[in-house]
């Protein structure tokens, strides 16, 4: 009745699948509840968007850790969050050997049908401590916006205005040790421009906002994006410090995405006016 | 050494028992059914545990060890009967264990307990608060009594008590709250959502139990087998067929159309998964488990 696996997965994703840092059982799944299946579909949706869609290019790959433990921490921009999937695509399709990297996604997201079963069988897990913790202590890799739904869902004119950081994600990477990898994503900002928040429809659904773009379809425009990944950064500590000293090391890793940032949109600028970009990934 | 089992004519106590004979122990059980064919040399006492016959079993035979199995779920009795048996008689067990100098105790709990819910994280260990007693009211009884069970280990020291919650399971006796789940041909899901389900085999249920015993354990400990596997790769490996059902519809749909009859709380049970960390009693014990999911679930499809 379905189409066999192998005939709806890309090549270029069967190929990566067996490379990646996960145990898969005989049944395809890890202990996670990621199944093999699940993921070899979604990123063949990715792949169309990662290649084509956006044609998203890649700087500074090689500060993603080889193996073990890190943070990837960034902006988040574009209404809904195409940036995590680009992410998770970007350490799949370009890094080699590929990676699976852990994002933590909004809570309401697990009572909606559907959603909440395809973000647990790829990996992307509720954003709670004990599963950033528990990861981290695996040596998994974990994605986190710690603007969350302030940086979705914030303004076009406020775009690339980093909000709020929470100091949780710090927290948690000095209890565990982990290196923080500083990564800003360019582009998500032009291609899903917010310009309104239909409150009412957000409440109907549970969701903390709404966005509304122009052409009003919540779906993002299908313009070039790029990430910068910076170096990473590693802050002494054991989770115990006073919120003051926490607060210092978050104001380090926001400016230096703020940085990337900057940076990023100079190169972006210089990528739409047709110049030819000298450090791009495949 | 002199072992006392409550409730030693479930299909897990008897395993139990069986196994604890073969060692050489001697066996009593108390139990409300009777056990005709029990082997000779396992004195088995028909009463309650809340009677007044069951003291005297702890008075005249003095054991040292006591395995309490003697609790029920909302399968087999209403919410004023589970509560009797659950929670008064696990008091009563652990009252008669502090009188009668028993040293050792393991209350035989539920990983249920937990409850599901969709901000709970995916891994459980043994710190984390039983959300059971909201989600799902059907468990208040079985939560009350693991909670119970626990605070021996305050109030009596001295008591070697354990406090096991098992993952479901799934095996040769056919028995458990997963087993009567799967017990038809359908079995009921909620469109949409597919949860990780923890179990274990029977066998490797027994030989935590005894393990236990054998380590002297003192605490709280999760107890489990293989990783877990989604609800739909579980119906499909013991040859049952899912049917998801929208969730408005599930609480009309549950004990009609072929599908077990479950009680609403248990809509969540089915929605979100509980998965336990059990690495504290795999280091505490040495306990591996000998069944994978593969044979637990072609052992059910065929048994």
């Amino acid at each position: 009745m379905w189409p066999r696996f192998e005939q709806v997965t890309s090549r270029d994703v069967l190929e990566r699948l067996p490379f990646l840092d996960l145990p898969f059982d005989r049944y395809g799944m890890d202990p996670y509840g990621i199944s093999r299946h699940h993921l070899g579909l979604f990123m063949t949706l990715l792949e169309g968007f990662y290649k084509h869609y956006f044609r998203v290019r890649c700087f500074g790959l090689e500060h993603i850790p080889k193996t073990g433990a890190g943070m990837l921490v960034g902006n988040h921009s574009g209404g809904i969050p195409a940036d995590g999937g680009m992410i998770v695509a970007s350490l799949f399709f370009s890094l080699n050997p590929p990676r699976a990297v852990h994002g933590m996604v909004e809570k309401f997201a697990q009572e909606w049908p559907f959603v909440s079963q395809w973000f647990n069988r790829v990996g992307q897990l509720p954003g709670l401590p004990e599963h950033a913790i528990r990861l981290l202590h695996d040596g998994r890799l974990l994605m986190v916006f710690p603007e969350g739904a302030r940086g979705l869902g914030k303004l076009y004119k406020d775009r690339y205005h980093l909000s709020h950081f929470g100091t949780g994600f710090m927290r948690i990477a000095l209890q565990t040790g982990t290196p923080v990898v500083p990564f800003a994503f360019i582009g998500g900002e032009e291609a899903m421009p917010t310009i309104f928040h239909a409150k009412r429809l957000a409440r109907i659904v549970g969701a903390p906002y709404w966005p509304v773009p122009p052409y009003l379809l919540p779906f993002p425009l299908p313009l070039s994006c790029e990430i910068h990944y910076g170096k990473p950064m590693h802050f002494p500590g054991n989770g115990n410090e006073p919120d003051e000293v926490v607060e210092g090391y978050v104001e380090q890793v926001k400016s230096v995405i703020n940085l990337l940032v900057t940076r990023g949109r100079a190169v972006h600028e210089q990528r739409r006016s047709g110049a030819n970009l000298s450090e791009p990934t495949p | 050494m002199k072992v006392l089992i409550t409730g030693i004519n479930g299909n897990h106590a008897r395993m139990v028992a069986l196994r604890l004979l073969a060692q050489g122990h001697e066996i009593f059980g108390i139990d409300r059914r009777p056990w005709p064919d029990a082997p000779p040399n396992i004195h088995v006492f028909q009463t309650d545990v809340r009677k007044r016959p069951a003291a005297d079993v702890f008075r005249q035979h003095r054991p040292e060890v006591v395995i309490h199995m003697a609790t029920i779920t909302h399968f087999s009795a209403r919410a004023d009967e589970r509560l009797r048996i659950n929670l008064h008689g696990t008091r009563l067990v652990f009252d008669y264990c502090h009188e009668f100098g028993v040293k050792q105790v393991v209350f035989v709990g539920r990983h249920t307990i937990y409850g599901a819910a969709p901000d709970a994280p995916l891994y459980r260990t043994e710190d984390e608060p039983p959300l059971a007693v909201s989600t799902f009211p059907e468990l208040a009884d079985l939560v009350a009594a693991d909670l119970y069970a626990g605070s021996a280990l305050w109030r009596w020291p001295e008591l070697k008590t354990a406090v096991l919650r098992l993952v479901y399971l799934l095996g040769p006796a056919r028995r458990g709250t997963l087993a009567n789940l799967l017990d038809g041909k359908r079995v009921p899901m909620i469109l949409g959502f597919d949860p990780l389900y923890h179990f274990m085999h029977d066998e490797d249920a027994v030989e935590a139990i005894i393990r236990t015993i054998d380590h002297q354990l003192s605490g709280v400990f999760n107890v489990a087998g293989p990783p877990p596997i989604p609800l739909s790769v579980l119906a499909r490996g013991t040859g049952r067929q899912a049917i998801p059902i929208p969730e408005p519809l599930f609480r009309y749909a549950v004990g009609r159309f072929g599908l077990a009859y479950l009680p609403p709380g248990a809509a969540l049970h089915i929605k979100h998964p509980i998965v336990v960390d059990a690495a504290a009693f795999r280091a505490a014990t040495g306990f591996q488990h000998q069944y994978d999911a593969h044979e637990i679930m072609r052992g059910f499809r065929d048994g």
